[in-house]
């Protein structure tokens, strides 16, 4: 079970969270200008990365909020969380990297603002 | 090749076992070029280079794997074989299939073990009742075999199964499918793979491909891999939970996300458990292997990643399910637990057929249950990138319905309820 850092809760087990998919998809601001093919895109096609990957979460059971956060999906190690609206940070290194913030998901943090 | 037979048996037995070969060819490296090129070494792979060779003589074929010859998902599912789907083009493709593992064996000169020994899918509310019988009627109409069984039909059929009223998730009854059963998941992928090494396909393990070429005109010219370039004009892709990862090597975005699937299997012991049971509804499936291990699949995790590990709570609510269902099985240890990594699309049918790139051709989608197509999912593939148009069976299931919006919705075609 992943240890998830909801940004106004702190990490949480991942049972108290839904999953929502992959981040930063923005609905088109003018569907009816979109030919079949975009709007397909936007539909389905996903980037799916081997690596670090930004997606929403909720946390259903907790604060109930939206939210975002960039996890490797090679290692399911979580890089950072931020709140929903806000553009993924720039620069958000990979967990291969060795200046890659640790993220202790330890029971120390459970309940940490 | 040599051919298996009882003859040669007898004639080992008295000759010390000493004249058996190796079961297929295996090259360092690719050659510099090829007709085709499958990227991916798992059934699926090995049986559209088996077709490619065997039905439409193209030969000239290299299977390239990063790993090790039927190590992903091949040798990671349940082995459950049927095809009581509901809508029509999935019944087709997957009958296909059906139809080709009763004489896969001989055809192979390979015993994959196919047993059909049924597969009995419960159904715990009613709900569950109403949509089992809307398939099982839908396949009658459709000449595919599956029954309804009242829960003491039911219990018949699989003695271990308990029909307590106060159960958690109580039986209120089961669709059969009598053809349907299990084979041996690594047998296929060997048999697939001496049949197509005796036809001329090279089978290149520990290759990894790392780019896809395309030429001036973006149509297809080759692969590099960590051993080397290799030329060909059609490039089949056959990665499975890697798809989107290979796809973008050709700038190729897919409809689709890879989710962690878990099975284990128990300590092996006698048998005891006569055919295959699933549960959509509390997702388990289970079924007794031939060594005699308890072989039991869970569902997804709930977020997309490549780990091939999955949340021990996802496998601790299957085992608390089995447990409900077969009580006999309560003191039962468990061997292995292990993940594998499942391509999975929007509408939960597989895209098998061409891309936007010229000479690039995709099989893939196949989520949580795409061992118990590997035969006919093959056969239909060679068949398309030999002609570069798809088997009737297989044009429903092309990449640009995600464009025109002719979704083949399935929500029953990964056999859980997503």
């Amino acid at each position: 079970m992943l240890l998830i850092p909801c940004p106004i809760c702190g990490i949480r087990p991942e049972a108290e969270f839904t999953y929502a998919g992959e981040a930063h998809i923005a609905r088109p601001a003018e569907p009816a200008s979109l030919d079949d093919h975009a709007w397909g895109e936007f539909l389905y096609a996903r980037t799916n990365p081997k690596g670090d990957h930004a997606e929403r979460w909720r946390h259903t059971h907790g604060c109930g909020r939206f939210f975002n956060a960039v996890r490797n999906t090679h290692t399911d190690r979580f890089i950072t969380s931020y709140l929903a609206g806000t553009a993924r940070p720039h620069g958000t290194p990979s967990a291969a990297s060795p200046d890659a913030p640790a993220m202790r998901n330890d029971t120390e943090q459970w309940g940490q603002a | 090749m040599k051919h298996f037979s009882a003859a040669r048996l007898l004639r080992e037995a008295v000759r010390g076992q000493s004249g058996w070969t190796e079961h297929w060819r295996s090259p360092d490296r690719p050659a510099p070029a090829y007709d085709a090129v499958i990227v991916g070494a798992g059934g699926h792979g090995l049986a559209t280079a088996y077709y490619l060779a065997k039905q439409h003589g193209i030969t000239r074929v290299a299977v390239l794997e990063k790993g090790w010859l039927g190590g992903g998902n091949t040798g990671r599912n349940t082995t459950i074989i049927r095809s009581n789907y509901l809508m029509a083009e999935s019944a087709a493709l997957y009958d296909h299939a059906v139809k080709l593992w009763e004489g896969l064996s001989r055809e192979l000169n390979y015993n994959v073990m196919f047993s059909p020994r049924g597969v009995m899918m419960l159904a715990h509310t009613v709900h569950d009742v109403q949509v089992a019988k809307r398939h099982v009627y839908a396949n009658q109409l459709a000449g595919i075999d599956n029954d309804w069984l009242s829960p003491a039909q039911a219990q018949a059929y699989c003695p271990p199964l308990r029909l307590d009223a106060g159960m958690r998730y109580p039986v209120l009854g089961a669709a059969l499918q009598r053809r349907g059963g299990t084979a041996r998941h690594d047998a296929v992928a060997w048999g697939y793979a001496r049949a197509a090494s005796a036809l001329g396909v090279d089978i290149v393990q520990n290759c990894e491909v790392t780019g896809i070429r395309r030429d001036a005109s973006g149509a297809i010219c080759g692969v590099d891999t960590t051993r080397g370039a290799v030329s060909a004009r059609r490039v089949g892709v056959v990665a499975a939970g890697h798809t989107s990862v290979v796809m973008a090597q050709a700038g190729v975005r897919m409809p689709i996300e890879s989710y962690p699937l878990q099975a284990l299997v128990s300590e092996p012991v006698k048998p005891c458990f006569p055919c295959v049971v699933m549960s959509n509804t509390i997702h388990a499936y289970i079924s007794q292997s031939d060594k005699g291990e308890l072989v039991i699949g869970a569902g997804t995790d709930a977020y997309t990643s490549y780990s091939q590990q999955g949340g021990l709570h996802i496998a601790t609510h299957t085992l608390d399910a089995i447990c409900e269902l077969f009580p006999q099985f309560r003191r039962m240890r468990m061997l292995r637990n292990w993940g594998g990594i499942v391509d999975v699309t929007p509408d939960r049918s597989p895209i098998i057929g061409k891309t936007p790139v010229p000479g690039l051709y995709v099989n893939c989608g196949w989520g949580t249950g795409g061992f118990k197509a590997t035969p006919g999912s093959g056969h239909v593939f060679a068949h398309t990138m030999a002609h570069d148009a798809p088997h009737p069976i297989n044009a429903p299931f092309a990449l640009d319905r995600f464009r025109t919006g002719q979704l083949i919705d399935e929500a029953a075609a990964a056999a859980v309820a997503h």
